[in-house]
C-alpha cells in the first residue's frame, strides 16, 4: 500500500489545526501574580482530576488539554526537577530549565508523533523577593512563550489576557487577584463558571511555596 | 515510543511513585563494592540516636559527635533529620552512607506526594525505609553498616509512632522508646527506669538530652553537650501539628541541667 505524497507544510498545518481543535474544547487556566507570590486559577468542575501541580521548591505546573497528555508531562516534569535537585543542589532546579526541557520535548512529539499532544502548559516560579516573577507558557508544538504579571492557557486564553490587561494592576492581594481571576474568566467565558480550582506559590509557605486553596479559600462562583 | 523522546523523563519503572526506581533505572542509585577480601576504608561513624513516645506525639533525639576508630571524627555531626511533614529519621553506622540514604529517602517522600497527589501512608514510610536499609546488605557484610530509626505522628491513627531497624533491613515498631548505636543500652537502660505512658512533649525531650547524657558517660563514641563549645544534642518533637526541632536556646538549659546532676 502507498502513500499520497503530503507536503510538510500542510503536515504541519493539520497536525497544528488538530491539536488547538482539541485545546480549544477545555477549559482554560490563568496565573497571576500578586504581591505575596503567584496565584494559579482553573475553571474545574473535579475536585478529584487537578490541573495544578506542585513540580518543586517554588516551582508549580499546570496544564489545559487532553488529561492524560498533560499528566504525561505533568510527572515528567517533577522526575526533572527531582533528578536534577537530587543529583546537583536545590537551588539548580529552575522554572526555565524545565521550560526548556519541556518546549523540547513538545516540539519532537509534535514533529515526530502521528499525533500530537493536545496540551499547552504553565511554567511558573516565583522569584527571589522582589523581582519579577517567571511566568513560562509552553504551547503544543513546543514553542515557549515568556510572559510577565499574568498569563492564559486554554480555547479562551486570548480572551482572558485581553480582560486581564484591563483588570490587572499592582501589588494586589490574594483576595484581590482571586477577584480579578474569576472576574477575567466571566467575562472570557460570557457565562458562570462550573467549579474553582485555584493554588499558590508564596513566600509565606517556607522551601515549598505550594499550596492549594481549599474550601472557603476558593471563590464561590 | 514517547519514553525517548526529549529531554524530560517520560517514563518511570512501574508503578512509577518511586524517585529511588527512577535513579535505579538510570543507573544513577548511590553504590559502592568493596572488592571481595578487601577490608573497606575506616570512615566516620554516627553513634548514639534515640526516639520516644510521648501523649500525642513522638521525641527523637541524636548527639553530635562521629568518631573514626578512636579518634573524634566530627563534633557537630547530624543524625536526626525532618523526612516529610510527620515524620523523622535518625542514623547511626557510618555517616557518609547513612546521610545520603536519608537524602534519597527525604527525595522520594516528596516525590512521591507530588506524583501522586498524597502523602505517603507512615506505615508506607517506615516500610520503604526498611527497603533502603536492605540494599544496603552487601556493604553490611563488608563492614560498613547503616541502622536508622523512624518515628512519626500517624494522622489516621492520631499518635506518635516509632520504628527501629537492624542491619538487614528488619523493621521492628516499638511501642515506648527505642534506641540505636554504640551508647543504645546505655540510652535505653536509663530511660527504662524512667519511662511512663503519660509523659507530656517537654518530659519527654528533657529525658531525650538526659539519656543521651548518660549515654555519654560511659561510651566514649557519644558525644555529650559541649558546653564550652555550644554543641547540644539535636531533638526533634513530631505531633499533630508537623515536625518541630527544638532551638539550642531550649535545649542548652536542658543540656546544662542534666550535665549537672550526673554523679
Amino acid at each position: 500500500m502507498t502513500f499520497p505524497y503530503v507536503p510538510p507544510e500542510q503536515q504541519v498545518r493539520d497536525k497544528a489545526e488538530f491539536a488547538r481543535k482539541g485545546i480549544a474544547r477545555g477549559r482554560s487556566i490563568i496565573a497571576v501574580d500578586y504581591a505575596g507570590g503567584v496565584l494559579l486559577l482553573a475553571e474545574n468542575p473535579s475536585t478529584a482530576l487537578h490541573k495544578i501541580s506542585e513540580v518543586y521548591d517554588r516551582i508549580a505546573f499546570a496544564g489545559v488539554g487532553r488529561y492524560n497528555e498533560f499528566e504525561t508531562l505533568r510527572k515528567a516534569g517533577i522526575r526533572q526537577a527531582d533528578l536534577m535537585g537530587y543529583l546537583y543542589s536545590r537551588e539548580d532546579v529552575t522554572a526555565m530549565g524545565l521550560a526548556t526541557a519541556f518546549a523540547q520535548t513538545l516540539g519532537v512529539i509534535f514533529t515526530r508523533e502521528p499525533k500530537p499532544f493536545e496540551v499547552e502548559v504553565l511554567i511558573v516560579e516565583i522569584s527571589e523577593e522582589g523581582d519579577e516573577h517567571r511566568l513560562f507558557r509552553v504551547s503544543y508544538d513546543g514553542t515557549l512563550y515568556d510572559e510577565r504579571k499574568f498569563v492564559a492557557i486554554g480555547g479562551k486564553a486570548e480572551q482572558l489576557v485581553e480582560a486581564l490587561q484591563a483588570l490587572w494592576e499592582d501589588d494586589l492581594t490574594l483576595e484581590r487577584a482571586l477577584e480579578i481571576g474569576t472576574e477575567a474568566f466571566r467575562q472570557a467565558e460570557g457565562r458562570e463558571m462550573e467549579g474553582w480550582e485555584a493554588a499558590v506559590l508564596d513566600y509565606s509557605n517556607g522551601r515549598r511555596a505550594f499550596r492549594r486553596l481549599t474550601g472557603d479559600e476558593l471563590p464561590t462562583r | 515510543m514517547i519514553g525517548s523522546i526529549g529531554p524530560l523523563p517520560m517514563e518511570a519503572p512501574s508503578p512509577g511513585s518511586s524517585f529511588t526506581d527512577l535513579l535505579d533505572s538510570l543507573g544513577a542509585k548511590p553504590t559502592l563494592n568493596v572488592p571481595a577480601g578487601e577490608k573497606p576504608p575506616l570512615a566516620p561513624e554516627g553513634t548514639t540516636v534515640l526516639a520516644m513516645r510521648y501523649e500525642g506525639g513522638v521525641v527523637m533525639a541524636g548527639d553530635r559527635r562521629a568518631t573514626e576508630g578512636n579518634l573524634v571524627a566530627h563534633r557537630r555531626i547530624r543524625k536526626v533529620f525532618q523526612a516529610d511533614k510527620y515524620s523523622a529519621v535518625a542514623i547511626a553506622g557510618v555517616a557518609g552512607i547513612a546521610i545520603e540514604m536519608v537524602k534519597l529517602f527525604q527525595v522520594e517522600l516528596e516525590h512521591y506526594e507530588k506524583i501522586e497527589g498524597v502523602r505517603l501512608s507512615l506505615e508506607g514510610q517506615a516500610s520503604f525505609l526498611a527497603r533502603l536499609v536492605r540494599g544496603q546488605l552487601p556493604m553490611a557484610f563488608q563492614g560498613l553498616v547503616v541502622v536508622p530509626m523512624f518515628a512519626g505522628y500517624d494522622e489516621r491513627e492520631q499518635r506518635g509512632r516509632l520504628y527501629s531497624y537492624d542491619a538487614v533491613g528488619g523493621r521492628y515498631e516499638e511501642v515506648d522508646f527505642g534506641s540505636t548505636g554504640s551508647g543504645a543500652r546505655l540510652a535505653k537502660s536509663y530511660l527504662r527506669t524512667v519511662y511512663r505512658e503519660d509523659l507530656g512533649a517537654d518530659e519527654a525531650s528533657d529525658l531525650a538530652v538526659r539519656a543521651l547524657v548518660a549515654a555519654s558517660q560511659e561510651d566514649t563514641a557519644t558525644g555529650g553537650p559541649d558546653l564550652r563549645r555550644g554543641i547540644y544534642p539535636t531533638v526533634l518533637r513530631i505531633g499533630a501539628g508537623g515536625v518541630e526541632e527544638l532551638p539550642d536556646s531550649v535545649i542548652a538549659p536542658l543540656a546544662e541541667q542534666a550535665v549537672d546532676q550526673i554523679r
